[in-house]
Formats: structure tokens, sequence, C-alpha cells
């Protein structure tokens, strides 16, 4: 039950991100959700695709640094204080957190959180435990 | 009135000279024949015996020494003297982590020593002058070279050492400093400060700068900065330190001391003596040394003897600036770096692969920038920057263990830096002298 992710190293330089959106959409790949970390001197670009495997060919091809690492995901009413309560049961449990994002569909009235963890197994347990939805696919 | 540590030898005239020359020559070539395996393989190997040498003309016959013969046989395996003999250790950066050592006995401090107290006076200092030496103290030869040397002249020495500008400033000042002896880009930094804090040194008169190349626009700049006269030294570690060569009042060239190092100048590609005049690669001969004699030692720096009489009086040769190298070590905050050190730290981090990677120089306010570009690989990178900016924090403190001053690393795109198809030029140097 996890929720799989790219993270591409950007140089901080005019044009990198719309290089990465290019190499994308040429691919016929579907954005489903990013978001960038930023330093001084690089960023680091993490995005949710309709096929990561496929993003992470078309990218290295274009020579981008480009790995995929495995996270959670959870859904979550898209109403205030939805998102505090799992991390008050988070913070409980004592599970850190590395960084988040979120993304959330128009049409829903459902969110959707991509959250980055130490172990997956045992956030997913103790997650379902207390009865917070785990989903392992954003289709 | 030009002053003088030791007018005999420094003003003997050329006859002289080149026999006193050939007497140690002949002397140095049976010491290290009888004592040192690794000369005598040399020598055995094309054939020329120490009776073959009659005279400092000679010298083309014997083989030359160069810093893979000092690391093949690091740390002591060079060393012709016995242990019980040698009194003191020196090193500087080798070209693949290990460093270059060098050892004395007293008398080859005593030389040196001798050497450096040439040069302050040659420089204008006497007895009286109070010696700032802000050169390094250590295993780089700069801070206790020209130490000794004050002392040697009897003159004040300060040992204050490199590092915090501030103090050393009102060292300075408290101490009333006649002469500064440093990097000439350190003299600028500190010309600077004091304009910005607005303190004068009035007894400041003379500085004496070394370990790394400058230009005679350097030159006016620091005079006017700091309002001395500014002299540069010459020397290396491996022929004995600062004090191999240095300028007198002329400021024309640094004289070369060759009653005790023996200078050559050798085209680079065919390695043949050339004239004086002629720009190529400098060569020692240490006629003196006992701890580590070295004989042809390549120094790789370009330069040239100049066929000229000076003024001073003086009748050693003088040589021209340093104006380039015959390898690719580069002197950064005065520290030698060699390019097969970095790639020694770098091949951690590319999967047994070296990465791609360039290095950058550059200057600014009077300081040596030092940046290693390295371009991003699978196995440096994460998703967490975290975990990035680790990795980067240890291949800067594993780069600084490795060359002894510090730099910044920065992760560049792959692909990014330029590819080269033949020998990859991965330095850019911008600094202006």
């Amino acid at each position: 039950m996890v929720v799989n992710q790219i993270a591409v190293f950007l140089e901080n330089k005019q044009g990198r991100i719309y290089d990465f959106a290019k190499v994308i959409a040429e691919a016929k790949i579907d954005l489903v959700s990013m978001s960038i970390a930023d330093t001084e001197e690089f960023g680091i670009l993490r995005a949710v695709t309709s096929d990561n495997k496929k993003a992470v060919e078309a990218l290295k091809k274009a020579g981008f640094t480009v790995i995929s690492t495995d996270m959670i995901g959870i859904e979550i009413p898209d109403v205030p204080g939805s998102l505090a309560k799992v991390l008050k049961i988070m913070s409980e449990e004592k599970i850190q957190i590395e960084y988040l994002y979120s993304y959330a569909r128009s049409e829903a009235n459902k969110a959707y959180i991509i959250l980055k963890v130490a172990d997956n197994e045992k956030t997913v347990q103790l997650l379902n435990k207390r009865g917070v939805k785990v989903v392992s696919d954003f289709k | 009135m030009e002053k003088y540590y030791d007018k005999k030898t420094e003003c003997m005239s050329r006859s002289e000279l080149k026999a006193l020359q050939s007497e140690r020559l002949v002397k140095l070539v049976d010491y290290v024949y009888n004592n040192n395996a690794i000369y005598r393989a040399k020598m055995d190997d094309i054939k020329v015996k120490p009776s073959d040498i009659k005279s400092i003309d000679d010298i083309v016959k014997l083989p030359f020494t160069t810093k893979k013969d000092l690391r093949d046989n690091y740390p002591f395996g060079m060393f012709t003297a016995p242990r019980k003999n040698i009194v003191r250790l020196h090193a500087s950066s080798g070209t693949s982590g290990k460093l270059t050592v060098v050892g004395y006995t007293k008398k080859d401090i005593d030389v040196w020593a001798e050497c450096a107290a040439r040069a302050l006076v040659a420089a204008g200092a006497d007895k009286n002058s109070i010696v700032h030496v802000s050169y390094g103290y250590g295993l780089f030869t700069g801070g206790l070279g020209l130490h000794y040397g004050a002392e040697k002249l009897g003159a004040v020495a300060v040992p204050a050492s490199s590092g915090n500008t501030a103090r050393q400033i009102s060292l300075m000042k408290d101490f009333q400093a006649n002469v500064l002896c440093c990097t000439p880009s350190y003299a600028i930094y500190l010309g600077e400060e004091m304009q910005k804090s607005g303190v004068e040194l009035p007894d400041l008169k003379i500085g004496i700068f070394g370990a790394e190349p400058w230009s005679d626009t350097m030159r006016k700049k620091i005079e006017k900065l700091l309002g001395i006269k500014a002299y540069d030294i010459y020397g290396l570690s491996e022929i004995t330190g600062p004090g191999v060569a240095s300028e007198c009042s002329d400021q024309s060239g640094c004289h070369i001391y060759e009653d005790h190092f023996y200078p050559e100048i050798l085209d680079t590609e065919t390695l043949e003596p050339l004239n004086y005049n002629s720009k190529g690669e400098l060569v020692f001969t240490t006629l003196t040394k006992e701890g580590i004699p070295l004989i042809r030692y390549r120094t790789r720096d370009i330069t040239m003897l100049k066929d000229e009489k000076c003024p001073c009086g003086r009748t050693f040769v003088k040589m021209g600036r340093i104006i380039g190298r015959s390898d690719d070590m580069l002197i950064i905050r005065g520290v030698n770096v060699f390019p097969s050190q970095i790639e020694t730290v770098l091949l951690n981090y590319g999967d047994g692969v070296l990465p791609h990677y360039e290095i950058y120089v550059d200057r600014f306010d009077s300081t040596d920038y030092f940046e290693i570009r390295v371009e991003m690989t699978e196995s440096i990178f994460s998703d967490e920057v975290k975990k990035i900016e680790m990795v980067k924090k240890e291949m800067e403190s594993k780069l600084q263990s490795m060359l002894g001053i510090s730099v910044n690393v920065k992760l560049v795109a792959p692909s990014s830096l330029p590819r080269y198809e033949g020998k990859a030029k991965r330095i850019i140097d911008n600094r202006k002298y």
C-alpha cells in the first residue's frame, strides 16, 4: 500500500522546470501532483504521474538525474481540520514526516496527501489501525 | 646603501661561484651515491658513476628527480641522512593524497635560516627590525622559514601565523612591525581591512611576499595600500622552503642563492637545458643539503633565468616571475592543490566511476574563491534535501582534509559540464594577478 513518486534534480537555472514538463508532455504522461523543494543552489522536484516508470525512462533519456521512491498516500475529507486530525495521530504515534504535499481533484470532496516517512510498512499499519484511509493509487 | 647579509658570498665573482658549485656538486653526488639506494639505482641505470662528475657542467649527465620519486618512496625513502641526524620534518601536498615529506638536519635548518636571513636583508631588514610573520606555522614551510631567518639575522620574529585579520592588524600596530611576511593576496586583504578600519602602520616599511604567483600590478597595489616596498620571495619545501631565491632593492626578480641551490631551465618538451632568457621549467639541485638532497629536481614552475647584471651588486642570477606550471597544480590561498587529490575524494561518490567535475577558482576581495562543481549522479541524489546537503557537506569536509584548505562543493545538473574528447580541461581559473 504505497504511492510511487519520482524525484528529479533541478539546478537553479531559468527554464529547468519547463525542461522537465516538456519531457513529460512529449512522453504523453499525465502529471497527477507535483511539489518542489528549493535550496540556494538546487531544487528537488517531486511528482506523481500517470506512469512513473515511463516518466523515469523519458527523463533519464533526456539527461535528468531521477529516482523513484515509495510514499504513503492518504485520503481525507476536503474539509477544515481533517489534515490536523491525521497529523495529530501521527504525532502521537511518533511518526516523523520528512515532507508532504497534497493534491485535490476539483470534482471530488476528498483530498489526497502524499507523505514521506522512514518506515512505510509500520506507518501504514498504524494509520489503518487509527482509521485513516490509506490509498495506493491516485489514478 | 645596499645591505647584504653575507657580502663575500652574495657578491662573489661568477668564476669563484662556479668553482664552489663544482666542488659542492662533486661532494653531493658522492654523498648520495654512497648513502641513498634510490639515487644509486637511478645513476647505475644510466651508467653514470660519481667519478664522471668533475664540475658543475657535468650536472647534465645526472638523472632528474620528480615529485613522483618522493611519493613512491613515501614518507622517508628519499632521505639520505640517517634518522639520527634528522631534526625536523616539513611537508607539502602530494599529487594523490600522500604528502611530499622533507627532512632537515641541523645544518639544513641553518642553511635555510641563512638564506631567509639573506632575503630579509636584501629587502632592507636589519637586526632592529620587527618581523611580523603571517605565513602559516606548521608543516607548511612559510611560517618557520621566515621565523628562523629573522632570528638568524638577529631581528625580532613575531610568530603571528595566519588567520584573525583584526588581531594581526592590532599586533602589527602595537609591536610597531617593520617587516610583514605573508602571501601577496593576504597582504592586499590586510591592506583593505586596514583602510576600512582607518588603521595606519607608519613603522611598516617592508613586505616580503611569496608562496603564490603574483605580478607587478599586484606589487603596485600592495605598495600603495600598505605604504611599503613589496619584495618577492621564492621557495618550495622540496628544495628548502622560502629563501631559495628572493628580491633585492632593485625589485627586478629573485636572486637565486646559487651557492646552495643550482638552477637550470629546461625545455618542457625535450627536457634539454636552455640558455638564459629562455622560458622553461625550473630545475634545482640542492648543493649542500644533507637530509634530503635532491638532484635536478623538477619544480614544474615555468620561468626564465635573467642574463643581466644587477645594480645591487649581487652576482647571483635572477629568475623571472613564475608564469605557469608544466603540470596541473594550482596554488590556492598559498596551498598547492592537485586535481588528482580531488579525484581521489570524488571517486567515492560515483559508484566506482569518477563523477564529472570541474574546478573553479576566482578571486574576490583579494581572497581566492575555490569551488568544485560536481555533476549530480543517481548515487548521490535523494528525494530529501537533507540527505543531499549531507553528502555535499561530507564531500566538502573530505576534500578539506585531503587538500588542507576549505572548498565549496556545488552540485550541478548531469551533463551540464563541458565534455572533452582528449584530455579533460577541468580547471577554470579566473584569477587575475
